[in-house]
């Protein structure tokens, strides 16, 4: 077991290493005005260019890349921006913002997920059944900004529950911010509950049409006992993990729901840093690995958790 | 008998069998039914897959042919720019009144813009105020001395008058359908010197606030010219009484060679005169005037030719890749799996990023486009014809083909290719709308721009339209609702393949 984390992640070290390479020399192939123009006084530019290797070999840049970004965590400063902010410093400023929106989210959107599946499962065929299965197939396909169109215009217009936007400030732990937080959680929250009660039904109702099922009934057990002891604990084998990977992959942040709701997170930080006249090269580089890292390691966890889970899955073994 | 006897059985114990006439095959008494067709029945009998394909079937026809009918729409020309003064009308639909597309919305307006709505029904004739449901109250949080009428207005007639400068021949051609159909385009010219509002041929304070006269009534400031001026002969307004002081329907502006007429048109009319039918959008305008209907079918047209090529080119490299990798296994499907793996890893923003930022000026913002879809999206692909392929290359017909010398392509896309079809046209049909919804949220986002005079796409217009999400919400909302309509059906539909391919659900119904 050991070894094949270890494997896996060395494996994970090395894919990432290969994207950011490339991505580095993508960047590096593009011309970089900002920094040519920066200060606009020739002897300062020089230097500074001079300083930060941009007149050595691209060979040479990379390594000096390498030692000062991915190792020391130095990623420079905002060339367009956030001219001569720290881009490092930024960027941790903008991921509390984040992280608390979709940690509400999936603290909203896990329990309702689960509990509209295992119902839906229980009630096999009847009518709940039927509703929840349409209305998880409509909120599953229809796109998250249509929900937050949705949302502003009748929750935050037309009845003036909440505010239009996040509120101002950096107390993420606030009530007001909670609130102001309210219509992005449930624009963000309806695809997860969809995809999770969908995911849940699926894997209960193969459980609970199983044999093991069948004989825990015929030992005596009430149908309350076999669901909750057996049926339930082995459907959550498959689930927990996709939960697990749901939540990394959401730290990832979903961009447009940031956009809409002027969430000062990262996502809006990834589509100004280019879409920019002249885009902040330093904040793509970051904002790229930190994305690419993000994905990598929600795959991975999502494989090792299954073990841990059920240790009756031997993860890598050649069987 | 024992073993041995077996061995030594007389020729004269043999006969033929069925030595009276020929031996046929029976005739089949049914249809043969073929995988297709099975696969068809199948797919019928789920309802909502069915009522999916038709939806999905309708909408394909919209984004076909509406972009195509309409191509004389008034804001398909590039050089005609006079959908810019048609700017966010709702939707209206003569029958469908009762729905709400009746072109009207509920206003609050001050007792200037009041007035000017009363005075375009006075001049023209198109009544704007439809009802007024609370009138002259002032507003606490604003300022006293503005007073404030709550109505229902036409928007359509709301349009009112704007300034036009023609030439001597338009001018003419004008006043001749004037005189044809007997609707009025052309109202008279007005004294105030700026010009600013044509609306108002009024007398108004400095505010722009009407100042009416003792009974009520406004104070008209029309341009009067002499009787002998007759470069106007056609309609002229109901107070145009007076036969020594006509009203002046124009102002002459430049040489006597190359005169031009600055006149003042009602747009509603206008719009009639320019492109032969009254103005009704049915699914309105957006901020600038463009017609959401034919914008949207433009928009989805450029969604579908998108997902359909995208899907083409990820089948045909993920087949191969994936038949490949499942084929030889071993060490080929090691290095090839974590060729794809590599690129797997790849974020999809950041690959849109880098070709948006690199090839965007080479092959254009959609070459662009395809090659970051192309470049992650046959991985899915390749997956599932690799799985496909590790699933039936151990089959009995495999060795057969094999032992009769066919060669590895041959085995792999005649023989085991095939039986994978299923499989790869469910996955097929469910990229299509992965590949929509991407587009839309990039376009949404800003990160691809796909705006211009003859394209759109879906993304664009929500990003236009949302500033306007409580003033109009109209505007996003058939963007949005086509996309979701889209999105359903393509899941409800592909979920429907997937079912009629899988042999697992034969015969369970």
């Amino acid at each position: 077991m050991v070894k094949y984390v270890i494997k896996r992640i060395l494996l994970m070290l090395m894919v990432f290493m290969i994207i950011i390479s490339m991505c580095f020399v993508l960047v590096k192939l593009l011309p970089n005005k900002p920094a040519e123009q920066f200060g606009k006084d020739m002897a300062v530019i020089e230097m500074r260019r001079e300083l930060l290797g941009y007149n050595k070999p691209i060979i040479e840049q990379y390594w000096i890349f390498i030692q000062r970004s991915l190792i020391g965590g130095d990623w420079g400063i905002s060339e367009t921006l956030y001219i001569g902010q720290d881009v490092w410093e930024k960027f941790m400023e903008k991921m509390p913002a984040t992280i608390t929106v979709n940690v509400y989210t999936m603290l909203f959107a896990v329990p309702i997920g689960l509990a509209l599946g295992i119902y839906a499962a229980l009630k096999k065929n009847k009518w709940q059944d039927h509703v929840i299965s349409t209305g998880v197939m409509i909120f599953v396909s229809v796109p998250s900004y249509v929900y937050a169109f949705l949302v502003q215009y009748f929750l935050c217009f037309k009845l003036k529950w909440f505010p239009f936007q996040m509120a101002a400030g950096y107390d993420y732990l606030s009530w007001e911010t909670f609130v102001s937080l309210v219509p992005a959680i449930i624009s963000l929250g309806f695809g997860t509950v969809a995809g999770l009660a969908r995911y849940t039904r699926a894997e209960l109702t193969e459980v609970l049409t199983s044999d093991y099922l069948l004989l825990a009934r015929t030992k005596g057990l009430s149908r309350a006992q076999t669901t909750v002891r057996h049926a339930l604990r082995n459907s959550m084998v498959p689930i927990f993990p996709m939960i697990l990977g749901e939540f990394i992959g959401i730290i990832g942040g979903s961009l447009i729901i940031e956009q809409i709701f002027g969430i000062p997170g990262v996502g809006p930080l990834y589509i100004a840093s280019i879409t920019a006249a002249t885009p902040d090269y330093n904040f793509f580089m970051l904002l790229s690995a930190f994305y690419t890292l993000v994905g990598l390691s929600s795959g991975i966890l999502v494989d090792l958790s299954y073990g841990f889970i059920d240790p009756r899955i031997r993860m890598g073994s050649k069987k | 008998m024992s073993e041995k006897d077996y061995m030594n059985i007389p020729a004269s114990e043999f006969e033929f069998v069925g030595t009276e006439g020929r031996l046929h095959d029976k005739k089949l008494d049914t249809k043969p039914i073929g995988y297709f067709k099975d696969a068809f029945i199948r797919f019928a009998k789920n309802k909502g897959s069915v009522v999916a394909a038709i939806v999905i079937f309708v909408l394909v026809l919209y984004a076909i042919f509406v972009p195509v009918l309409f191509k004389n729409n008034y804001n398909q020309a590039l050089t005609d720019t006079m959908y810019l003064n048609y700017s966010k009308l709702p939707p209206r639909v003569k029958s469908l009144g009762w729905l709400g597309m009746d072109g009207t919305g509920k206003e609050t307006v001050n007792s200037a813009t009041y007035n000017a709505y009363r005075a375009i029904a006075q001049e023209t004739g198109l009544n704007p105020i439809l009802e007024v449901y609370r009138e002259n109250y002032k507003d606490p949080t604003a300022s006293q001395t503005a007073t404030f009428y709550d109505l229902k207005a036409d928007k359509y007639y709301k349009l009112g008058m704007m300034q036009m400068t023609l030439t001597p021949q338009q001018y003419e051609d004008l006043q001749a359908w004037q005189d044809e159909t007997g609707i009025q385009v052309i109202y008279p010219a007005i004294t105030d010197a700026k010009q600013s509002d044509a609306n108002i041929w009024y007398k108004t304070d400095r505010k722009g606030v009407a100042q009416l006269d003792e009974n009520g009534n406004f104070v008209p400031i029309y341009r009067t010219t002499k009787p002998t001026d007759t470069s106007y002969h056609s309609l002229r307004i109901a107070s145009d009484t007076d036969p020594e002081n006509p009203y002046s329907y124009a102002r002459v502006t430049g040489t006597s060679q190359a005169k031009s007429y600055i006149v003042r048109v009602c747009r509603y009319t206008y719009f009639q005169y320019r492109y032969g039918f009254e103005p009704t959008f049915v699914f309105g305008t957006d901020a600038k005037g463009a017609d959401i209907f034919v914008r949207l079918a433009s928009g989805a047209r450029f969604s579908f030719i998108l997902a359909i090529c995208i899907s083409a080119i990820n089948l045909f490299i993920g087949a191969i890749y994936g038949a490949i990798e499942g084929y030889y296994g071993g060490k080929v499907d090691l290095i090839m799996e974590r060729i794809s793996d590599v690129i797997n890893g790849i974020p999809f923003t950041v690959v849109t990023t880098l070709f948006q930022l690199h090839l965007a000026n080479k092959v254009g913002v959609v070459g662009a486009l395809l090659f970051a879809f192309v470049l992650t999206g046959w991985i899915g692909m390749a997956s599932r014809v690799r799985m496909q392929f590790y699933r039936f290359k151990g089959q009995e017909y495999v060795l057969a083909a094999r032992t009769l010398g066919a060669s590895d392509w041959r085995i792999m896309f005649k023989h085991i290719f095939p039986n994978s079809l299923g499989t790869i046209i469910t996955g097929s049909v469910l990229v299509i709308p992965g590949v929509i919804f991407s587009e839309s949220s990039l376009t949404y986002l800003g990160i691809v721009n796909l705006e211009s005079s003859t394209m759109t796409s879906v993304g664009t217009m929500l990003a236009n339209g949302k500033n306007y999400l409580s003033t109009d919400p109209y505007i996003i909302l058939f963007p949005s609702l086509f996309i979701s309509l889209l999105e359903i059906s393509f899941n409800l539909f592909g979920n429907g393949l997937r079912d009629a391919f899988n042999p697992s659900l034969r015969g369970a119904e």
